[in-house]
């Protein structure tokens, strides 16, 4: 009963912020703008954003395997330290977290403008400038570099929490090292993989700073379009309406990973 | 926890939202104005600000928008009230067409004699009973010399050329971009015609390429730094770059231009009309005017404020530029609501699609990449499954044996 009360006023909380929210939004995307009735126009609107609905994805997606792939090593590294040097490590992986996000996005135009510091080396060099900026490569490395600390973080919880006895035992039935990796260590760290991968994959299809930031007039995300239907042409109904869409296509993507980890345990009783 | 951590929330969201305007104190009012538009107190000018809040003790709340469509739709949305905004001439028109704006009490503000006849009663508000011109300018071509040769500039086309491309800004506004298209096309600014709006949009599309970016206040920065050659800005905004950058030139297209007037009005919700009015009166001082345009740039709608401006930028054939030039402006009128819906939609598809048409392509590639990733992951996951499966039955058989 007791614990029952003290999640009253998170409860409270998560009606007012959350469920009443998610009201207005499904609210104002099935009604007119105009007249505010029943209408599912927006929705069949939608499809014309179809491309860059996949881009965004795309893009997305692409930044969060490159989280795991950079990401991974990393962690693996870091769980492999002693403690006082694990902690110290991860303090570094957190620390760029500390400063706005805003902020270090700013900071990568600035290295990669055609007039940033990067090319600015360059052409001390006396090389022709590279177009750093402006294109999908350095929306993914925006990407990449922004929510990398979100992949590495529950791939290091998971890691530093495996049993060492399972390795042993692995390791004492014969397996060499890339054995006992390969059927032990990473079979059992797939959660965090899956947790790091919806913790970037989320935050990175939504985006629309980066995009904005380090994208050319041409990359335009599913979120400059939201934040356009807001700011700059009224249309709230229609913003409402893809973001709704979004909210479910998101959905379907964790519902997608979350089926890789319902890994029924391979215990067998009689 | 989860008790003491949600009055922390509360607590934090209430002192933060302390700027916002909760309560109609009468020591404060709000302004909302665009951004970098008043002399603030840097390099030594006058902070406007303070020195109204010391000359009537009245304190101010000071916010700013990028564009006519954010302040319109920050009004719209609601959530904040504010006493003084810094239009420009047709969103004052359509501000008023649907009655958010208050008629102001003139006896409060008797600097408004110091006006200019030729800045009153203008068609925005035939008869000056909403708005107190704040500055007028026009809108040209900002290039910098050291990249854009002189044989390719005149006309609004340089926005158009390709030896430029990537190097070009454009307005983040739809009645900017669009004033642009159409003079270039040979269309009224002010056309309302859908299929002059499309064609003017196709014209935007052709550009796209080219923009580096679409950009408000960021201009400053890009065109200062070099990042960007080319942008279409506010006469008053080139005045306050080339003091940082003097490779910055500015010409008035031969096509022409638009010439705008911003306005100080006070919204139908204020909070305190009077120290809103006292704020508008205290801005068209002679000599606040004067010091102020002096920082900003733009042009003055008081000739009496002149002679408190620094001598170099009250001749500057820029901001003040001569009568022959001037009958190559036009003023924008307010569009009646569907042109303004077809050019807000139009505009949306220019700066968010491909194309006007097709709503873009779908890159195939992307497609096939990803439903091969989702193949391949399905694949493994069977196999994984039945591997496991077997794996299983295979040990429940040893079990039983």
């Amino acid at each position: 009963m007791r614990t029952k009360r003290l999640a009253v006023p998170y409860l409270i909380w998560m009606v007012i912020f959350t469920i009443i929210p998610l009201g207005i939004v499904l609210y104002f995307a099935f009604t007119d703008s105009v007249s505010h009735a029943f209408t599912l126009e927006n929705i069949i609107r939608i499809s014309n954003y179809m491309p860059v609905f996949i881009n965004s994805i795309w893009l997305a997606l692409i930044s969060s395997l490159l989280c795991i792939v950079i990401g991974y090593p990393v962690a693996y590294y870091i769980a492999g330290r002693s403690p006082a040097m694990q902690r110290f490590l991860y303090m570094l992986i957190m620390l760029p977290m500390c400063i706005s996000f805003l902020l270090r996005t700013m900071a990568w135009v600035s290295l990669l403008d055609d007039t940033g510091i990067i090319n600015g080396f360059i052409r001390t060099l006396g090389l022709k400038p590279l177009p750093l900026i402006r294109n999908n490569g350095a929306v993914i490395l925006g990407m990449v570099y922004n929510y990398l600390p979100y992949m590495i973080m529950p791939l290091y919880t998971v890691l530093i929490k495996m049993d060492r006895r399972l390795i042993e035992a692995a390791q004492d039935l014969g397996c060499d090292s890339v054995q006992v990796f390969q059927r032990v260590i990473f079979p059992l760290s797939i959660p965090g993989i899956l947790s790091g991968f919806t913790m970037v994959f989320v935050p990175a299809v939504s985006t629309f700073y980066i995009s904005q930031k380090l994208g050319s007039s041409g990359t335009t995300l599913i979120g400059d379009v939201i934040e356009s239907q807001f700011k700059a042409a009224y249309n709230p109904n229609l913003g409402a309406a893809l973001s709704l869409v979004l909210m479910i296509l998101v959905f379907i993507c964790i519902g997608i990973t979350n089926k890789f980890s319902d890994n029924d345990e391979e215990v067998v009783t009689i | 926890m989860k008790k003491i951590f949600c009055i922390l929330l509360c607590s934090a969201m209430i002192l933060t939202s302390a700027p916002l305007p909760a309560e109609a104190d009468n020591g404060y009012i709000n302004v909302y104005n665009w951004g970098q538009y008043i002399s603030d107190g840097t390099d030594d000018y006058i902070d406007i600000n303070a020195a109204f809040t010391k000359a009537t003790g009245i304190k101010v709340n000071y916010m700013t928008f990028d564009s006519n469509e954010s302040l319109y739709t920050k009004l719209k949305t609601g959530g904040s009230t504010y006493d003084v905004l810094f239009p420009s001439d047709y969103m004052i028109a359509k501000l008023i067409e649907e009655n958010m704006l208050a008629e102001l009490d003139f006896s409060n503000i008797p600097n408004y004699r110091y006006i200019d006849e030729a800045y009153k009663n203008q068609a925005f508000d035939p008869e000056n009973l909403y708005s107190v011109p704040y500055t007028w300018g026009t809108v040209g071509v900002i290039y910098n010399d050291k990249y854009v040769d002189e044989e390719d500039i005149g006309s609004w086309d340089l926005l158009w050329n390709e030896k430029y491309s990537g190097k070009i800004l454009m307005f983040d506004n739809p009645r900017d971009a669009f004033a642009i298209a159409e003079s270039l096309l040979g269309f009224d600014i002010n056309t309302e015609y859908p299929a002059d709006l499309r064609a003017s949009a196709q014209k935007l599309l052709e550009q796209k390429p080219l923009v580096q970016a679409y950009v408000m206040d960021q201009i400053y920065d890009k065109m200062e730094r070099e990042e960007a050659w080319i942008a279409p800005y506010y006469a008053g905004d080139f005045m306050m770059m080339v003091e940082e950058n003097e490779h910055l030139q500015y010409y008035f297209p031969k096509e022409g231009f638009n010439l705008f007037i911003d306005a100080m009005v006070v919204p139908r919700n204020a909070q305190n009309k009077a120290g809103a009015e006292a704020y508008i009166n205290f801005l068209c001082d002679p000599a606040i005017s004067g010091e102020n345009m002096d920082y900003l740039g733009y042009s003055t709608p008081e000739t009496e404020a002149k002679q408190y401006m620094d001598e170099e930028t009250a001749n500057s054939p820029i901001a003040y530029p001569s009568q022959e030039v001037l009958a190559n402006g036009g003023s924008f009128l307010n569009l009646d609501v569907s042109a303004n819906q077809e050019m807000d939609a139009l505009w949306l598809q220019v700066k968010t699609m491909g194309s006007l048409d097709s709503y873009g392509h779908v890159n195939g590639f992307e497609i096939w990449a990803m439903a091969l990733l989702f193949v391949g992951l399905a694949v493994y996951l069977t196999a994984h499954r039945i591997r496991r499966r077997r794996r299983i039955a295979q040990r429940c058989a040893k079990w039983k044996t």
